[in-house]
């Protein structure tokens, strides 16, 4: 099958819409190329509104990660006031900010990514029986235990932000919501639920022994649990060598605090952590449907072109460090962190490793909650009155599920006069930008196998969905 | 996605039990690609029945008015154009959110994608689908407005269209159903005590009723969100900062601040809309002169400082 296209799409069990272009070749995928086909401008929505309208309409631009939004939103605006959140409020915020990314996790895992092994290529493999039973999309025993898992988990939400998703419990100052010692037991009460879900299900052990899984072997010895089921899997179809990654790793802190983030900031490159120049950040439009020069986000419009040019094919722009791509993610925070088993997945960078990276950090975060909710302290103050200044300008740089999300805001006589924002996905599902550097999904499907046969070739599905992209919030 | 956090059954188990199916989701459906659009031609070429057809999302009709602000992957074709083929086959239509419904906080701003919703361009009836549309079953599109949609209202709207007991009477006169529609976010919302004394909050995150300062306008949004909770025991009021009437067409432009009341000479424009004004402020301020310590306290408070307290026993 020498020479021919491949057009994917709609590519579902992602969020948003995803549509991607393959060249193959001798039966392997020589170039892809990803296009986020909606673009809705949120960033001109917002311009000359107030700028605490901004903790109203971001959250929109998702339903999967709308408290990350918040978080970003209300980090820019404390940012512009110079003001820091109260203590208890900023511990509220993360652990509502947790709450949701491990669900995200979870929702990723079982409904997502599990689903693609259950397809009929599958059948000569040994698992395949039982990963009908656990993982069929919409049937299977692993999902039901996990969305019933996940609303329970989400009754956080409700408690300490009125609703999920877009809450408008999370402000500059703090959270709105003073939790009395009744909802701290609650929240209690909800995670150790949620840790007998992992426990039961997911890992089969205490979430402590992944948490602590010091290194690549102990982690393939794994047999418990979905994770222990997920890595039979990997093993017998190599994914560990699937869809490798450009190994340059970003991360911007998740999870604030007044210790540091509870996951380091910083950029992984060359198997070293550096530290973060959020300057040596700018946005290339060369290949997408966007108007301007490159620029720094502090710098950056949104002209859309309207004319979607030939030499484009997205409306996604393409955020560059230093003139580089970076993947960033679950697995990025974990290596940027230094988690002894993220760094050595780190080594193999594929699909084996972004979704054990995610069930690693889902641990690791199950642990931390369940801190964070103790720590409340109900006879304290959980919100600070803050004024915002007639001008300034702020960034909100936090953890989304997906990784590293950024808002950037300038506010000029009491309204916003530039509002500019990367997601994640923006990152991973980049097109190419001026020097024809594809982006890191782009180049992570290079060398993906494409079957006899094939339309939407399993091997590109695998890899793709590793990354968990959310596509609403690429574009915005 | 807030329809997975459905309980009692969960959502899986709720279709299940019901004997719906999905024919595809974008998040939840194995088929993908080249599957997905076989899926659809057949749709449209009555091949496979469509029962009901959601759509989520507003629907761009821009650059110019070519939809090519959202083109549906893969087929090289605007999402305004499949909704519309897909709407003339499907029995039952159904919006989903309130940027399918209305357009919603995609039209915010200048709505730089010149985004509409399914039947509505904001309160005007005709969006992507004329004000005359009627799906097979002879319904307009069903509008399951919220941003967010309470999976409540969701699952529930499915099932009494799949019993054929959500009909013309059922829904509102914006099209939505009215098993939601026809509560107030004011009704049991934990702040009426406050509410009735005029004790407001100053500032998010004080107890009072959130009317007078904080942009509430519970008193005027249709939606059971205090009647039955969000996600276990949740709603914005309770939460601590005001509704904004997420349920209705253009609530993306209040034309103030969405946390704060606009008020003329003092006194906060738009008042609840079924009440003369001279009576409600006559009330209001006999209400006020009359609050209770521990009501006006806690209004301005984040937490109860003055309790009820018991009756005092007679001597
Ligand atoms: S806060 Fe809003 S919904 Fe609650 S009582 Fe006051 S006006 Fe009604
Ligand atoms: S309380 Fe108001 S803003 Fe909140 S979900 Fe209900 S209708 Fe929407």
């Amino acid at each position: 099958m020498n020479g021919t296209r491949l057009l994917v799409g709609p590519f579902n069990r992602v969020e948003g819409d995803l549509e991607i272009r393959l060249d193959v070749e001798d039966g392997q995928v020589s170039a892809a190329y990803v296009n986020s086909p909606l673009y809705r401008g949120f960033e001109r929505m917002l311009l000359d509104k107030d700028p605490r309208d901004a903790l109203t309409l971001t959250p929109r631009i998702c339903g999967i990660c709308s408290i990350s939004q918040s978080v970003a939103a209300a980090a820019a605006l404390g940012d512009a006031a110079g003001l820091p959140a109260a203590p208890q409020g900023a511990l509220v915020t993360q652990l509502l900010h947790a709450v949701e990314n491990v669900s995200d996790h979870i929702t990723h895992f079982n409904l997502f990514f599990m689903p693609d092994f259950t397809r009929p290529v599958y059948a000569p493999h040994a698992w395949r029986d039982e990963a009908v039973e656990r993982f069929a999309a919409l049937k299977g025993s692993a999902q039901h235990a996990a969305i019933d898992a996940r609303a329970k988990l989400m009754h956080i939400t409700g408690l300490l932000a009125g609703k999920w998703p877009h809450t408008l419990a999370i402000q500059p100052g703090g959270a709105t919501k003073a939790p009395t010692q009744r909802d701290r037991t609650r929240i209690l009460l909800s995670l150790r639920a949620f840790r007998k879900y992992l426990e039961t299900h997911l890992f089969g052990a205490p979430v402590e022994s992944v948490a602590d899984l010091g290194n690549a072997d102990a982690l393939m010895a794994w047999e418990r649990g979905d994770l222990g089921f997920f890595l039979r899997i990997a093993t017998d179809l190599g994914l560990d060598g699937l869809g490798r990654g450009c190994g340059r790793y970003l991360s911007f802190g998740a999870y604030p605090g007044a210790d540091g983030p509870l996951f380091a900031r910083g950029v992984w490159v060359d198997g070293a952590a550096e530290p973060l120049d959020t300057s040596a950040i700018a946005e290339d439009l060369s290949h997408a449907w966007m108007l301007g020069p490159t620029a720094h986000p502090t710098a950056g419009e949104t002209l859309p072109d309207e004319e979607m040019r030939e030499s484009a094919y997205s409306w996604c722009k393409a955020p560059r460090l230093g003139g580089e791509i970076a993947e960033t993610g679950a697995l990025a925070r974990q290596v940027v962190d230094g988690h002894p088993l993220a760094l050595e997945l780190a080594q193999s960078g594929g699909v084996l490793a972004r979704v054990a990276g995610r069930l690693l950090e889902v641990a690791r975060t199950q642990i931390a909650m369940e801190r964070w909710a103790s720590a409340l302290r109900p006879e304290e103050p959980f919100m600070h009155h803050v004024d915002l200044p007639k001008s300034a300008s702020g960034a909100g740089l936090v953890e989304a599920a997906r990784g590293a999300l950024g808002h950037w805001l300038r506010i000029e006589d009491g309204r916003i006069g530039a509002y500019q924002i990367i997601a994640p996905t923006t990152w991973n599902f980049s097109p190419r930008d001026a020097s024809d550097q594809a982006g890191p999904v782009e180049q992570a499907l290079v060398g993906a196998e494409v079957r006899p046969g094939e339309d939407s070739p399993v091997a590109v599905q695998h890899i793709v969905r590793s990354f968990d992209p959310c596509m609403v919030c690429t574009v915005h | 996605m807030s329809l997975l956090c459905a309980e009692d059954p969960n959502l899986l188990d709720t279709f299940d039990a019901n004997g719906l199916t999905f024919l595809w989701h974008p998040a939840l459906s194995i088929e993908t690609g080249a599957e997905v659009r076989r899926l659809l031609e057949r749709c449209l070429s009555g091949e496979q029945r469509l029962d009901i057809l959601c759509v989520e999302g507003s629907i761009p009709r821009g650059p110019r008015g070519t939809g090519r602000y959202h083109m549906l992957a893969g087929t090289g074709r605007p999402m305004l154009d499949w909704v519309r083929e897909l709407a003339a086959v499907a029995h039952h239509v159904v919006a989903v959110g309130t940027c399918a419904t209305y357009g919603g906080v995609t039209t915010a701003g200048e709505n730089p994608s010149d985004s509409v919703g399914l039947q509505y361009d904001g309160s005007h009836a005709g969006g992507v689908l004329p004000e005359a549309f009627r799906s097979g079953s002879g319904l307009p599109v069903i509008n399951v407005a919220g941003c967010p949609t309470h999976p409540g209202w969701v699952v529930e709207t499915l099932l009494m269209l799949e019993n054929g007991v959500l009909d013309q009477d059922q829904i509102d006169p914006l099209a939505r159903p009215r098993f939601y529609a026809d509560h107030l976010v004011h009704h049991a919302c934990p702040k009426n005590e406050y509410y009735e004394y005029k004790a407001s909050a100053e500032r998010l995150s004080d107890l009072g009723c959130m009317m007078e300062n904080l942009g509430c306008v519970g008193t005027q949004a249709v939606g059971d969100c205090n009647i039955r909770p969000w996600n276990g025991e949740g709603s914005c009021t309770r939460a601590g900062y005001p509704c904004i009437n997420c349920t209705a067409p253009e609530f993306e432009e209040p034309h103030h601040a969405f946390t704060e009341t606009p008020k003329f000479a003092g006194i906060p424009v738009g008042l609840p809309t079924d009440m003369p004004k001279a009576w409600f402020m006559a009330l209001a301020s006999l209400s006020k002169a009359a609050t209770p310590k521990r009501i006006g306290t806690n209004a301005t408070s984040d937490r109860i400082r003055i309790p009820p307290q018991p009756k005092a026993k007679k001597p």
